[in-house]
């Protein structure tokens, strides 16, 4: 069925290859767990490595790199819009941590 | 508009040749699916990302991460297993895939008394989903309806792999049907990749 033909003809070892990568990655984020850095910084090192791992598995362990571009776009698009439009509210997160200055 | 209008040559009939994307339609559903679950997870973890932000006394209550370091290399390596399940499928040995689709759902079984392990464990402490010893009792209501959340899902997955695993065994469903599965069990390793800095070692105690 797929139009995934790199997948059918490459071997395992590009899926080892990527499997060996997400696992690496994955052993960072711990390892960034336990640096002493601001919790802001950890988030945000945490969030790129989490973000190229879900890259990977993505473009890779599920084939979206070799399948129809169309189809590449229509997810990353939707996927990442609805990401960021969901951010709509960390005004009012950092509102209420910041001793509410604007509901007096 | 006549039927022919429709069918044959008429305003809509670039909406209707052929499959969107050129890609079937039961893996292209699968897509769309994933797409809303991804919104699903997205909403849980922005909630719990605001609500963690504005609570001051938020606990820290993770001294140890050996095990959820174990559960993320048993779902990632099942991820794995999954792959080449799906490449014995296409290749054509039947008892190889369903051979590495039950080790995936295997992994899957111990990914989740893994979990079950570490949420007694947190119960046993006094964690409950309005309370808990360290701090704020929306930790417990966090903590439990997300990585909930995604137990459920890896649950679902386990009970797909086992039953579509037998029935391609019977010839009932394709090595495409399978592919379709991994889809769906590649996700699921995906949000966990997320779960686990947000809710885990975000709150690992130091």
């Amino acid at each position: 069925m797929t139009t995934a033909a790199e997948h059918k003809s490459s071997g395992i070892g590009k899926d080892l290859v990527v499997y060996l990568c997400i696992l690496a990655l994955a052993a960072f984020q711990f390892v960034i767990a336990y640096q002493n850095i601001d919790a802001s910084q950890m988030f945000v090192r945490m969030m790129i490595v989490a973000i190229v791992e879900a890259g990977l598995a993505l473009l890779f362990f599920m084939h979206l790199w070799a399948e129809n571009r169309g189809l590449l776009w229509f997810v990353v698009v939707f996927t990442v819009f609805v990401l960021l439009a969901m951010q709509y509210g960390w005004t009012d997160s950092f509102r209420l941590s910041g001793g509410v200055p604007w509901a007096k | 508009m006549s039927h022919a209008d429709l069918t044959i040559g008429g305003p809509t009939a670039g909406l209707t040749a052929g499959p969107a994307f050129s890609v079937p339609a039961k893996k292209l559903a699968m897509w769309l699916f994933i797409i809303a679950d991804t919104a699903t997870f997205a909403a849980c973890l922005v909630a719990y990302g605001f609500i963690r932000n504005a609570t001051p006394n938020w606990p820290r209550p993770f001294h140890n991460i050996t095990n959820v370091a174990l559960m993320t290399f048993i779902l990632v390596t099942s991820s794995l297993t999954m792959l080449l399940g799906i490449r014995a499928a296409k290749a054509g040995d039947k008892s190889g895939a369903l051979r590495w689709t039950f080790i995936t759902a295997a992994a899957g079984i111990i990914f989740a008394l893994l979990h079950i392990r570490e949420w007694l464990a947190l119960i046993g402490e006094g964690m409950t989903l309005f309370q808990n010893p360290w701090g704020t009792g929306l930790f417990g209501s966090a903590f439990f309806s997300i990585t909930g959340l995604h137990l459920t899902h890896v649950t679902a997955g386990v009970i797909a792999l086992i039953v579509v695993g037998i029935r391609y065994q019977r010839g009932r469903y394709k090595a495409d049907d399978l592919e379709i599965l991994g889809l769906y069990w590649h996700f699921v390793d995906i949000v966990w990749m997320f779960v686990v800095p947000l809710v885990y070692l975000l709150n690992l105690a130091h």
